[in-house]
């Protein structure tokens, strides 16, 4: 066996962490992409892509309809359209990133080998979060498509504010990814198939993050907990970037401007940041006292 | 530079159990590992020799990482495995056996090099060491078959070339011909003792409950039951410990409720197993000179058993286990799996 040298053997004792940590996400998120991309065949991975936004689309639109007595004029409309539409984010990108947890440990019995290998955990699993980035994206951009061209949504794209959209998302995206970090930081204490989680508290965020109904519709004792998420202020960023004046209709932020809310983002989301890499180191040293790492329950 | 690759202080784990829902009270505490103490020199193939459940698998997780130890101190590479783990990391690699671990959705290939990029080898050299590797262990021609299509042999092959393309100063492996056919055990074997071979900075720490692999390829061998090290020699040493005793094979008839204790009992017999199978039963003696053999055929005529076949042997590892245990490997792990 020729002995080929192998860059970063015996001599490297110091790993770069700038490059550590930007390899662990590269390569996490290639290995998401494949495992979410490669589970059916391109064809019937595209197919699915498409009709899975539209039908869940479809459904609140002939929902709403019902309810409303097909008033698509009422500003609500847009409103619950793309708060439901751009909340995908939410769980696709928490989920993305503390699924990797069970995936790894549970199914592909490999969580180990990324334990003992020179990466960072904590980017290697924000890495594996982007797909669910991914494929949101593609999810909300088809959903927005089919509104404006079948479902009776009203959106004109030269009047959004794309910079503060882009701000708003960008803030938004890493904001999720942290909070999957802390899903992920809890996962890997229970030695369970605990997939429910990202699923259970986005249903729960969901209701508190005024995706569907402004937070004034909330009895008044729970409305703080909306107010306390970043998630909040994300949507209603959104919704005022792309449709501001429909997005004003409501009092619940009125009283902000676009600035003080991306103020708001920008705290509440350092906060999140901070809790949430905490979390993780906490769980992490509690994961290896216990032994918990490489511990699976066959499920 | 310390001449160790691997060093243990009073190394100590205790996992805390949980009892069930009805005994939320009750609390026990296993000791997987107990006061080890090890030195591994640098280009050493050390063994850890032991039954399913002695805390083999328990000291790798804490070499390499991925478990705290509760109490003591280790060190790999001449770093600390809690203080300085990311100094540790780039220098090792781990394979565990009787696992099929690996993404089923990528290709050999393909698992092979995302993790090669994980320790930062340049993509050019980890295709032509993947490559090479595969083609070492014969899986080359299955580089482009899914993983989740390989049998459970050759998914294990896979591993094994995972471990080794990144090269580690410290390689472990965790019973790496576990669940492989005699072929594929004999091509791991080699394959661990040439890359040792081919560089003499190399280490390889190796954990097995097959004697004979400890014997062929160890440098020298730790025997470890209950989390204690019991012994830690050469595997020449070790069996050169019972040379002077006489150790003998005896196919028996059914031994009418005869049993080994009662033989052990006898003066001058320092150990007896007995396995009892279909239409008879197989004594191991280890005898403190030959001619305590006669009171143990005494014994055996009381109890009407007849001598089938009697074989004088010289000592091997199980036997060393056996003298320093009392009881044989495989019935250490049977009163394990009926505790």
């Amino acid at each position: 066996m020729a002995n080929i040298p192998v860059s970063g053997s015996r001599r490297r004792a110091e790993p770069v962490e700038a490059s550590e940590a930007w390899r662990s996400f590269r390569f996490a998120a290639w290995l998401g992409w494949q495992i979410t991309s490669n589970w059916t065949d391109p064809l019937l991975f595209a197919i699915y892509s498409v009709i899975r936004p539209v039908a869940r689309a479809a459904i609140l639109v002939i929902m709403y309809g019902v309810i409303t007595g097909n008033n698509f004029t009422d500003p609500l409309f847009p409103y619950i359209f793309l708060g439901n539409a751009f909340y995908t984010y939410v769980f696709s990108i928490m989920n993305g990133v503390s699924w990797a947890v069970i995936d790894d440990r549970e199914h592909y019995k490999t969580l180990k080998y990324m334990y003992i290998a020179p990466i960072r955990i904590p980017a290697y699993l924000l890495g594996r979060g982007v797909a669910g980035f991914l494929t949101a994206s593609l999810s909300v951009v088809i959903t927005i498509l089919a509104g404006v061209l079948f479902l009776h949504v009203t959106f004109d794209p030269l009047h959004a504010d794309w910079l503060l959209f882009s701000l708003t998302m960008v803030i938004g995206v890493v904001m999720l990814a942290l909070m999957g970090l802390v899903l992920g930081a809890i996962s890997l204490l229970i030695v369970r198939h605990s997939g429910f989680i990202a699923e259970s508290v986005s249903g729960v965020l969901f209701l508190f993050s005024g995706a569907i109904y402004p937070l004034d519709v909330l009895p008044i004792w729970l409305q703080p907990v909306g107010y306390a998420m970043p998630i909040t202020y994300w949507l209603e960023l959104v919704r005022r970037s792309l449709i501001g004046d429909v997005a004003q209709a409501f009092t619940t932020l009125a009283r902000f401007t676009n600035l003080e809310l991306l103020g708001i983002l920008v705290g509440l989301s350092a906060v999140f940041g901070v809790a949430s890499i905490f979390t993780f180191r906490v769980c992490d040293r509690r994961a290896r006292e216990r032994g918990l790492i490489d511990r699976t329950t066959n499920y | 530079m310390t001449p160790f690759a691997i060093e243990t202080e009073t190394l100590s784990r205790i996992y805390k159990m949980r009892g069930s829902k009805k005994e939320k009270e009750i609390r026990k505490e296993l000791v997987a590992l107990d006061n080890v103490n090890l030195n591994v020199e640098r280009g050493e193939l050390f063994g850890l020799l032991g039954p399913n459940g002695a805390g083999k698998t328990t000291l790798i997780k804490v070499l390499t990482t991925l478990l705290a130890p509760s109490t003591g101190k280790a060190r790999v590479a001449g770093f600390d495995v809690v203080e300085e783990a990311r100094k540790v990391r780039p220098l090792i690699n781990m394979v565990s056996g009787g696992e099929s671990s690996g993404y089923g959705l990528l290709t050999v290939r393909e698992n092979l090099w995302m993790f090669s990029q994980f320790y930062g080898v340049p993509s050019k050299v980890a295709y032509q060491r993947i490559d090479e590797l595969l083609k070492r262990v014969g899986i080359f021609d299955r580089r482009h078959t899914k993983s989740s299509d390989l049998s459970t042999g050759l998914r294990q092959k896979m591993n094994i070339v995972r471990g080794f393309m990144t090269n580690p100063d410290v390689l472990f492996l965790d019973e790496p011909t576990l669940g492989l056919d005699v072929g594929a055990s004999r091509e791991v074997r080699g394959l661990i003792r040439e890359w040792l071979d081919e560089d003499k900075a190399r280490t390889l720490l190796l954990t097995t409950h097959y004697m004979v692999e400890a014997d062929e390829l160890c440098d020298r061998v730790a025997i470890i039951n209950q989390g204690r090290v019991l012994a830690c020699d050469t595997p020449l040493a070790l069996k050169q410990r019972l040379q002077k005793d006489a150790i003998f094979e005896v196919e028996t008839t059914p031994l009418n409720g005869l049993k080994a204790q009662t033989i052990e009992d006898l003066p001058e017999v320092r150990n007896a197993t007995a396995t009892e199978h279909d239409g008879g039963a197989t004594l191991e003696l280890i005898l403190v000179e030959e001619g305590a053999l006669g009171g143990v055929i005494n014994v055996l005529n009381q109890k009407n058993v007849r001598i089938m076949k009697l074989n004088k042997r010289e000592p091997t590892l199980e036997d060393v286990f056996v003298d320093l245990v009392g009881k044989s490997m495989a019935d250490v792990e049977q009163a394990g799996s009926n505790e």
